[in-house]
């Protein structure tokens, strides 16, 4: 969006149209009651080079990442971001304040979102993907929503303990209004969902399963498959590291009916944990269920292909009451950002990048291991693992982001009261072995 | 759209305020949406309906028909259980337009209460009502 002042005579050419006299006049409608009475009382105006100062002061009081070994994951990924992505996707055509979906003017971005979906159907290995959704969390309480229109016999949505804290408080968020219960499937003493305690539920409409889980660890996706068809319920499996795909087995090969991920990972950046990108997959079974945007290729009237918003028949533009989701905003800047990453490292790029992952965070494990933390589980993880820390950890934490500019770990005890001590780590591309040495011997 | 006197509404059948006919044939009735509504809703492009096996009371919602320009809700003109539902609408929707009180048929249903058919409109009492 270009940024176009009015001159005094534009303001009047617009105003004779809409057959005002005055600004004021234009908004008429608005009772005085709730108008602003004394100004917005703003500070005094700055010059372009003053205000560069005063923001740049502003922004240096928050710690990001920028400078700092990030160690944390948890939902939120320090990836490298490259060049190209910020470049590409600041230009106009692409950041603008208006969601073009017109297809008479807006073809490049429709095609944008169809190439996305494309990627993400691709990555996941299901058959179709929605335009993109707020972040994982809404993402899988839509799911969770299918699950429940799909079995309407079922009052209650399982999901495992493992799902992010987050994501599981969003799907009660959900919930809360409509009588349906979230019902939590506890984990077993490696890490992992207890399928048991899964077995023996009923009255579910749907299993939720988040693989990588919270602690890292990968679940056995075939075994919730197993029971969810015993039970003939929906599989949903959902995700907050979406580069493990890069060597792990994808959800649809494990049979899910649904995938809700979170796709931050893919270019785009953690500004303070948002926005986020919301990944939506099904099977074509669910085709009709799907909430939200879905953009597909069609044929204009002289036979070239062309780009439309399809099967919106259900959505609140249509019928407010009765829409599938009342959510139709997608993440389109970050759904591009993800399209623009996904084609710029490609299929091998991903796979070399997600084994650096892993092979950093197996490094870090046994690096944390010989400086006195205790591995508590043994599962397969991807690029996220829990320690238990030493005793004086906690001390050396603070003075760590105070002293050396490093995150090391996330304290689990807030998110899971039996885990006092215990910190869930991360690594990534970014982290180098020297960082993970020199941790090593600080906490040691 | 097709005005009124276009409309193509047999004697036969019954009608409901939703726009859905029914028509008892031995110990089965059969149901579909009508003329006017299959002309309202336009071009048909899907059309979901229950299993065989479900049972529902009269006024329920039992299914939804899906158009390029919007979806609607069905509703059960009597109380029963579904016996068939029209397999050949899952590839062939457009049935519902072409000929919606044949090939485009969508439920059989085992009625609890055949009596519950007197309480539904005739042709003349239909047409009244779609007059206002």
């Amino acid at each position: 969006m270009r940024y176009l002042p009015h001159t005094q005579e534009d303001i009047q050419k617009m105003l004779a149209v809409a057959g005002a006299g005055s600004l004021d006049d234009l908004f008429k409608t608005i009772p005085d009651a709730v108008k602003v009475k004394d100004g917005l009382n703003l500070p005094e105006p700055m010059s372009e080079w003053e205000l560069n100062d005063y923001m740049e002061k502003l922004a240096s009081e928050n710690i990001a990442c920028k400078g700092y070994t990030c160690l944390i994951g948890a939902g939120s990924y320090d990836h490298y971001i490259p060049a190209i992505i910020p470049y590409l996707v600041s230009r106009s055509e692409f950041a603008t304040a208006y969601t073009p979906y017109q297809p008479e003017v807006s073809q490049g971005t429709l095609q944008g979102i169809y190439e996305f979906q494309t990627m993400v159907t691709d990555l996941l290995g299901m058959d179709i993907a929605t335009a993109s959704h707020y972040d994982c969390g809404t993402a899988l309480a839509e799911c969770a929503l299918i699950a429940l229109r799909k079995n309407k016999k079922a009052d209650k949505i399982a999901v495992s303990d493992l799902v992010h804290p987050s994501h599981r408080e969003i799907i009660d968020t959900y919930l809360k209004p409509t009588g349906y219960e979230m019902v939590l499937i506890p984990h077993t003493k490696d890490g992992l969902t207890d399928m048991t305690a899964l077995e023996a539920m009923d009255g579910i409409a749907g299993v939720a399963v988040q693989s990588p889980n919270f602690f890292g660890h990968i679940e056995d996706l075939a075994a919730v498959k197993k029971v969810a068809d015993a039970k003939k319920i929906l599989f949903i499996t959902s995700f907050t590291e979406a580069l493990a795909w890069g060597i792990l087995k994808n959800p649809g090969s494990f049979g899910a009916d649904l995938v809700a991920g979170e796709g931050q990972s893919l270019g785009i950046a953690k500004t303070f944990g948002g926005p986020g990108l919301g990944l939506l997959a099904g099977t074509s079974k669910l085709m009709r269920d799907l909430p939200g945007r879905l953009v597909g290729r069609a044929k204009d009237s002289n036979g070239d292909d062309g780009y439309v918003l399809t099967l919106s028949t259900r959505e609140q533009h249509i019928r407010r009451e009765r829409a599938s989701s009342n959510i139709c905003s997608n993440n389109g800047l970050n759904a591009m950002t993800a399209a623009m990453y996904l084609s710029t490292i490609g299929k091998i790029g991903i796979r070399e990048i997600a084994q650096l992952n892993h092979d950093k965070a197996m490094y870090l494990k046994s690096a944390l291991a010989g400086a006195g933390f205790e591995p508590v589980f043994d599962p397969p993880f991807f690029n996220e693992f829990v320690m238990k820390a030493p005793r004086d950890f906690n001390r050396k934490r603070i003075d760590l982001i105070n002293r050396q500019c490093v995150f090391a770990g996330l304290d689990l005890a807030p998110y899971y009261p039996e885990l006092t001590d215990h910190y869930l780590f991360c690594a990534t591309e970014k982290v180098s072995k020297q960082q993970m040495d020199q941790l090593a011997k600080e906490v040691a | 759209m097709k005005d009124i006197n276009e409309l193509n509404l047999p004697e036969d059948v019954k009608y409901t305020k939703d726009h859905e006919w029914a028509k008892a044939d031995g110990d089965t009735v059969t149901i579909g949406i009508n003329d006017y509504a299959q002309d309202q809703l336009g071009e048909i492009v899907f059309v979901e309906m229950p299993a065989v096996g479900d049972s529902f009371s009269a006024e329920d919602e039992f299914g939804s028909v899906e158009s390029v320009k919007a979806v609607s809700e069905m509703y059960m003109p009597i109380s029963g259980e579904i016996v068939a539902i029209n397999e050949d609408l899952e590839d062939a929707p457009e049935n519902v337009n072409e000929d919606c009180y044949q090939s485009g048929w969508i439920i059989k249903v085992k009625p609890s209460d055949l009596s519950e058919m007197d309480a539904l409109m005739d042709k003349a009492a239909y047409l009244e009502m779609l007059k206002g």
